[in-house]
């Protein structure tokens, strides 16, 4: 009894010492942001393997999102003559939930495991270790545009994922469904607000990227190194991402849409 | 690279601004620019906030706030009129409808007859309010039965 | 051609002298301005009393393993300073040490006047910036060619024009006979040739002092003798202070001026090669010697064979 008390003790301890250790991380991290300025070749080239790379499974899943959302609400909405809504629909679910969701998600498989690990085998085969005695940071020679690109890149892959999933249900509801494309439009103009939906959505994702740079970054530069640890590393963080955006946008809708 | 990276944050840029434009209601931003006139209703039924406010079938404003006035026990409705319609007679009429049986409900707007027209803070008189569903369906049958009993 | 000039160049040992300009360079260019000037120049006078690194009393465990039990050690400038020991004597946690990696539970490491361990962010970092620290792994860049890897201190740390970054990498690279292989990534280096990559990045930023990290091991004779040799001139030519961790020997012994030995977290010997090999020391005699019996443990500390086995037990 005792043993497991002390078992349970001790990794909420180890939870605890990981969050902090993320928390000051993270700190120093922002600390880098100026050094970073100075260089925006190093963010760009950060940007690019994050978020450009991400790009064509962000587009062929938002299309087919879209699709599958055009064709399920199609077949709800019929059934109460409501089907001239499906825009309406479709676009709410999008902006507000699946857009940044679904991105972060994806983000998270493509781009998020791929930092962690990258990060990961440079801690393991001494390339940081090695670029600290050289007097430059790792902290911030590595970690900070890789966060800082994540944040960038989820927003702008949401927005595109977003309006895909949007042109998807278009496509199938008028080409497939016969819905007429000038009410599809025009409803969904007149029921999706700029501030409330839009926007929302858009925080939504760049606090999601924030979290998905952050827990990735984090957890490539903390893992064991060795090849058990960076694996270990790689999962953990597409299973935390996983949760704690699904965690997270409970939340922030619950604040945003009352 | 660059170039790549540049048409990436480009196409982000884009895709929200045709989120903007295209699928939502940019309008919402532009709150300041209308007046606002307010409408009395026993009942709103199912209306919400940034419902539309119909003239002859067009848009030209929007539902800005709905509340309960505590002295009359009658929902305040305050009306978001666009600035280009500032001249609609002071007696124009207001009532809830609803766009379809089960479409959304919207504030539809009768002009009047009087040469002074509408301005900041007015009050919208003459007002129906929503048709509630229950209470005509409740109306119906009693009437039915009422015939019955004939 | 460039095949001729790759082979002509192989075994020879590069003219190091040519890369004294580079410094002079540097120093114009570097950014912020003063501080290479910084660097104490080694015609000090009083070279005894103010060695460039002085460790005392340094204690220093990790795990529950005492690693350091008290040690002293000091390093004078021009020196080369050998560091050996058994495996798994911490050799390589005492370099880390040195360069503010990790930092001592009691005991204080000064390098160049100041406490590694008290140091703030910026100023460690600009202490290390005067050091060059070769890894056992070479620890290169693996997305970087082996130009861009020497580059990359110069890039970092100075605003020089890329055309001069272009000539002091081709000479670095040049000192370690490997200028033809610029283009490579390190993954298809071999893994004597990463660290002699490793070696040119090092000393790209012209450091005063060098921390070689176990240079000898794994190299081919032919390497191995020339990296001896680019250590020991370097060193003169340059004027740096080096320390060589190792537990090669006899290689180590060959270009050091002073050597200490290490065991059970304690100097066990220290002083000239020809003292350490004629020391009466059992324990440094069997080290030196490489005799398969002696007082040094060749098992990692364990009970008894026979308890282990559940012989002890009736």
């Amino acid at each position: 009894m005792t043993a497991v008390l002390q078992r349970m003790g001790a990794s909420t301890l180890a939870v605890l010492a990981t969050l902090g250790r993320a928390t000051l991380f993270f700190l120093r991290v922002l600390l880098g942001v100026g050094e970073m300025l100075r260089r925006p070749g190093l963010l760009l080239r950060e940007i690019y393997s994050v978020g450009v790379l991400t790009l064509v499974i962000i587009l062929v899943s938002g299309l087919f999102v879209g699709m599958v959302l055009g064709l399920q609400g199609y077949y709800t909405l019929v059934d109460f003559g409501a089907e001239q809504s499906l825009g309406v629909l479709v676009a709410l679910s999008l902006t507000r939930e699946l857009g940044p969701v679904v991105t972060a998600l994806l983000f998270a498989g493509r781009a998020g495991s791929a930092l962690t690990a990258e990060i990961g085998l440079m801690k393991a085969t001494e390339q940081l270790s090695g670029m600290e005695m050289m007097a430059v940071d790792p902290e911030r020679r590595i970690c900070a545009p890789r966060l800082f690109a994540a944040l960038i890149s989820l927003p702008l892959l949401a927005m595109i994922f977003t309006l895909l999933g949007i042109i998807g249900a278009y496509l199938v509801g008028t080409a497939m469904l016969g819905i007429d494309g000038g009410s599809f439009w025009s409803q969904m103009q007149a029921q999706v607000s700029f501030v409330d939906d839009v926007l929302n959505g858009l925080i939504k994702s760049v606090l999601f990227g924030l979290a998905a740079g952050w827990i990735a970054v984090f957890n490539g530069y903390d893992c064991l190194p060795t090849s058990h640890g960076v694996s270990r590393a790689t999962t953990r963080t597409v299973v935390v991402t996983s949760l704690v955006v699904l965690g997270l946008d409970f939340v922030l809708t619950a604040l945003m849409f009352d | 690279m660059e170039i790549t990276v540049g048409a990436f944050v480009a196409a982000g840029l884009a895709a929200l601004f045709v989120l903007a434009m295209q699928v939502s209601n940019i309008t919402a931003f532009q709150r300041a620019d209308g007046y606002n006139v307010y409408a009395y209703f026993q009942n709103v039924g199912g209306l919400r906030e940034r419902a539309p406010v119909n003239l002859g079938g067009v848009q030209i404003g929007r539902v800005e706030a709905i509340t309960l006035d505590a002295a009359r026990f009658e929902a305040r409705v305050t009306l978001n009129i666009d600035r280009q319609f500032n001249d609609l007679p002071s007696d124009t009429a207001a009532s809830i409808r609803t766009s379809g049986l089960l479409g959304e409900q919207y504030v539809s707007l009768e002009p009047g007859g009087m040469p002074d027209s509408l301005a900041e803070g007015d009050e919208i008189t003459l007002t129906r309010s929503a048709l509630v569903l229950e209470d005509i369906v409740g109306q119906f049958l009693y009437n039915q039965s009422a015939g019955g009993e004939d | 051609m460039v095949g001729r000039s790759i082979a002509g160049e192989s075994g020879t040992i590069p003219h190091l002298t040519g890369l004294m300009p580079c410094r002079i360079l540097a120093a114009l260019f570097s950014q912020p301005p003063g501080k290479q000037s910084e660097r104490m120049s080694p015609s000090q006078s009083s070279v005894d009393e103010n060695p460039l690194i002085d460790i005392r009393g340094l204690v220093f465990s990790r795990g529950g393993r005492r690693l350091f039990d008290g040690i002293d050690l000091s390093v004078r400038r021009g020196e080369v300073v050998a560091i050996m020991g058994p495996s798994g004597t911490g050799k390589t946690t005492l370099l880390r040490l040195i360069g503010g990696q990790l930092r001592a539970q009691s005991g204080e490491v000064r390098v160049a006047g100041e406490s590694v361990g008290d140091l703030r962010r910026r100023a460690l970092y600009r202490l290390r910036r005067r050091m060059g620290v070769l890894f056992q792994s070479g620890a290169l860049f693996t997305d970087m060619t082996c130009f861009d890897n020497v580059a990359f201190p110069l890039r970092e740390h100075t605003d020089l024009p890329e055309t001069l970054i272009r000539s002091i990498v081709l000479m670095k690279l040049q000192a370690v006979g490997l200028r033809g292989a610029r283009d490579l990534y390190p993954a298809e280096l071999s893994g004597g040739m990463a660290r002699r990559v490793s070696l040119a990045r090092a000393l790209a930023l012209d450091p005063e002092l060098m921390l070689y990290d176990e240079p000898f091991a794994g190299q081919d004779p032919i390497s191995m003798g020339a990296l001896m040799q680019v250590i020991r001139q370097l060193n003169d030519a340059l004027g740096l202070t080096s320390i060589i961790v190792s537990h090669d020997v006899d290689e180590t012994l060959s270009i050091a001026d002073r050597a200490y030995v290490i065991s059970e977290g304690q100097v066990v010997e220290s002083g000239t090669p020809e003292a350490l090999r004629s020391s009466q020391s059992d324990w440094v005699k069997q080290f030196i010697q490489a005799l398969p019996d002696g007082p040094v443990p060749f098992h990692y500390r364990a009970p008894s064979m026979a308890d282990d086995l559940g012989m002890g037990r009736s």
